[in-house]
C-alpha cells in the first residue's frame, strides 16, 4: 500500500503542482486573453466576497461594534445581572446533560447502523436524520403532545409527580432531539473507514468485546466522535425554537441564553440582548475554530 | 472480499453478544422517547378530527398565508443560494487571495451561530437604525434575508468538494479547441456540478421551510404579511390551539420530506445512470 504510492508523488504537493501547471498552460494563447481571464477572475471574486460581506461578515462585525460602542463597562454590567448569569448557567447545565447522552447514543447507533445487518435499517437511518428535516417549533409541539399536561403521558407523569414541560427535563429533551443526528452522522464514516480487521484480530487474541471497543474501536473513531460532539454542543447551546415552546420562558427559571436574548431584545434592553448575543457569537466562533483544528488533525493523520 | 465480510459479521456477532441486547434496548428506548413517540403524537393530533378537520385547520386564511409565504420565500432563497453558493464555492476552490482560509472557515458560521442571534445580527445592520440606511425590519424582505443567512453554507459546502475533484484537463481541452469561457462553464462545469448544486438546494429548502429562530425578531410576525409557517405554528401553540398547530406542522414537514425524498431518488437514479 505504501510502496505503490511512491511513483504517484506524495499527496500534499500534488494539487498545488497541478494548479500551477494549469495556470502556466492557460497563459500562452494571448496576452489579451489572459487579461480577460484575470478580469473575470477578479469580477467573480468581487461578487462572492461582496455577497458574503453584505450577508455574513457585515452583520456579524456590526453586532460586535454595537455591543462595545459605549465601552466595556455597560457590557460587563449587562453580563453580570442575575438573570443573565442564570440563563448562561442553565444553558450550560442543559448542554452538560444533553450532549453526553447524545454522544453515547450516537456512538451506539453508529455502530448499529454501520456494522449491523437487520431488517428496517434504512428506515432507522431516515428516522435518525428526521430532526434535521423538522422545524424546531414542530419538535417542541411534538414533545408537548406527549409530555405536556394534556399529552399522551401527561396524566401518568403527573401521578408520578414529574414535570417535563415548562421545566428543565423538557428543555433537555428538546435540546437532545434537535442535536440528535450529529454524532451518529460524524461517527459512521470513520467507523466504515476503520474497518473490522483490527477488531477481529483483538478478538482472536482473546480480548472481550468491551476491551476491543475501548482499546481498538474508540481510539480509531475518536476524532469523528469529537467532531460530532463539537457540532452537537454548538447546536445544543444555540437551540431556540424547540426550547422556547417547552420551557415556558420564565425569567431566572427556564430561560436559556438564546431565550434571554429574545426577552431582552423585546424589552428594548439592547445592551443586554447584544451582550448575550456576542457571548453566543463568540462560542460559535470557538466552534468554528475547533472544527478547523479537528479537520486539520484528521487530514494530517490520513496523509501521514 | 466476500469471505472477509462474512468473517467480519461472525466477529461482530461475538462482539454483539456481550451487552448488545441491553444496548439495543437502550438505543430503542432513547429513540422512542425523543423521536418516535413525539412524531406519532403529532400525526395523531393532526388527524384526530379526520381529513375534514385537518383541511379546516390548514385552509384557515391566516394559515394559508403563512404556508404560502414560507414556500414562496424558500423557493426564492434557494434559487439565490444556487447561484451565489456556486460562485462562492468556485472562488474558494479556484481563486487565491489573502485571507481565503478565514473566509472559508467563516462560511459555516450560520450553522454554528444560534438562530436567534442570527436575527439580532441581521437587525444590527439592516434594522431601524441601519448605518447603511437599509431597514428591512418587519417586511417580507426580512424573511428572505434571514433565510438566506441561515441556509448560506448548504450549496457552498456541497459544491466545494466536487469542484476540488473536477479535472481541469477537460476545461483546458475545451478551451484549446476554441470554446469560450461561457461555453466551458455551460457545457462542462455546470453539468458536473449540477447534482451537488441540487443537493445543496434541497437541503437549503428543507431548512428554510422549518426555520424559526432567525425570523422571530426581524420579521415582526405580522399575520398575512410577514408571518411564516413556523411562526404561525408557534402562535397557535401559545393560543393552546394544538390541533391547528399540528395540522400546519404536518404540511411543512411533508413539504420538507418530499423535497428530500425527491433528492434521494434523483441522486440514486443518477448514480445508476453513471455506472
Amino acid at each position: 500500500m505504501s510502496s505503490s504510492g511512491e511513483g504517484a508523488l506524495p499527496i500534499p504537493g500534488a494539487p498545488s503542482a497541478r494548479r500551477s501547471s494549469t495556470r502556466s498552460a492557460a497563459r500562452p494563447p494571448a496576452a489579451a486573453g489572459a487579461r480577460a481571464a484575470r478580469r473575470r477572475q477578479l469580477g467573480v471574486r468581487a461578487i462572492a466576497l461582496g455577497y458574503l460581506a453584505l450577508l455574513l461578515l457585515g452583520p456579524v462585525a456590526m453586532i460586535f461594534y454595537r455591543t462595545f460602542e459605549h465601552g466595556i463597562s455597560p457590557v460587563l454590567n449587562a453580563a453580570t445581572t442575575p438573570s443573565a448569569t442564570h440563563a448562561f448557567w442553565l444553558s450550560l447545565e442543559i448542554v452538560a446533560i444533553a450532549v453526553p447522552l447524545n454522544t453515547i447514543f450516537g456512538i451506539g447507533m453508529a455502530l448499529l447502523l454501520e456494522r449491523g445487518r437487520f431488517w428496517g435499517k434504512a428506515a432507522l437511518g431516515v428516522l435518525i436524520d428526521l430532526p434535521f428535516a423538522i422545524s424546531p417549533v414542530v419538535v417542541g409541539l411534538s414533545l408537548v403532545l406527549v409530555y405536556g399536561k394534556t399529552g399522551w403521558l401527561g396524566d401518568w407523569l403527573a401521578e408520578q409527580g414529574i414535570q417535563v414541560i415548562f421545566s428543565v427535563p423538557g428543555m433537555v429533551l428538546a435540546t437532545a432531539v434537535v442535536s440528535l443526528p450529529f454524532v451518529v452522522r460524524e461517527t459512521m464514516p470513520v467507523l466504515r473507514e476503520l474497518g473490522v480487521d483490527a477488531e477481529q484480530a483483538a478478538e482472536t487474541l482473546g480480548a472481550s468485546p468491551w476491551q476491543t471497543f475501548l482499546r481498538i474501536t474508540l481510539p480509531g473513531i475518536r476524532w469523528g466522535v469529537v467532531y460530532g460532539v463539537v457540532l452537537t454542543t454548538a447546536r445544543a447551546l444555540g437551540e431556540f425554537g424547540a426550547v422556547s415552546i417547552v420551557s415556558g420562558r420564565i425569567e431566572e427559571q427556564t430561560q436559556t441564553l438564546p431565550l434571554f436574548v429574545q426577552d431582552r431584545f423585546e424589552n428594548f434592553d439592547s445592551t443586554g440582548a447584544y451582550t448575550a448575543a456576542v457571548v453566543l457569537a463568540l462560542l460559535a466562533l470557538g466552534t468554528l475554530l475547533a472544527m478547523n483544528l479537528l479537520t486539520r488533525i484528521t487530514r494530517r493523520r490520513t496523509e501521514a | 472480499m466476500a469471505a472477509g465480510r462474512r468473517a467480519g459479521f461472525g466477529g461482530l456477532r461475538l462482539t454483539a453478544r456481550g451487552g448488545s441486547l441491553l444496548g439495543k434496548g437502550l438505543l430503542g428506548i432513547y429513540l422512542t422517547v425523543l423521536v418516535l413517540l413525539p412524531i406519532a403524537a403529532l400525526l395523531a393530533k393532526s388527524s384526530t378530527g379526520g381529513l375534514d378537520a385537518f383541511w379546516r385547520e390548514v385552509s384557515n386564511p391566516e394559515a394559508v398565508a403563512a404556508i404560502k409565504l414560507t414556500l414562496i420565500a424558500s423557493v426564492i432563497v434557494v434559487a439565490i443560494n444556487a447561484v451565489f453558493g456556486t460562485v462562492i464555492a468556485w472562488v474558494l476552490v479556484r481563486d487565491e487571495f489573502p485571507g481565503k482560509g478565514i473566509v472559508n472557515a467563516l462560511i459555516d458560521l450560520p450553522f454554528a451561530l444560534p438562530t436567534i442571534v442570527a436575527g439580532v445580527v441581521l437587525l444590527a445592520l439592516y434594522g431601524k437604525d441601519s448605518p447603511l440606511g437599509i431597514d428591512v425590519a418587519f417586511t417580507r424582505a426580512a424573511v428572505g434575508l434571514a433565510l438566506l443567512f441561515v441556509t448560506l453554507p448548504f450549496v457552498v459546502r456541497s459544491v466545494q468538494p466536487v469542484l476540488l475533484e473536477l479535472d481541469l484537463a477537460m476545461e483546458e481541452a475545451a478551451a484549446s479547441l476554441g470554446a469560450s469561457p461561457l461555453t466551458v462553464l455551460r457545457r462542462i462545469v455546470l453539468p458536473t456540478l449540477a447534482p451537488a448544486i441540487i443537493s445543496g438546494v434541497a437541503l437549503s429548502f428543507a431548512r428554510a421551510v422549518g426555520e424559526f429562530g432567525s425570523l422571530v425578531l426581524i420579521t415582526g410576525n405580522l399575520p398575512f404579511k410577514t408571518e411564516a409557517g413556523s411562526v404561525y405554528i408557534f402562535g397557535q401553540i401559545q393560543n393552546e390551539n394544538l390541533a391547528a398547530a399540528a395540522a400546519v406542522s404536518v404540511v411543512l414537514l411533508l413539504a420538507a420530506l418530499l423535497v428530500l425524498a425527491l433528492l434521494t431518488l434523483f441522486l440514486r437514479r443518477r448514480s445508476q445512470h453513471v455506472l
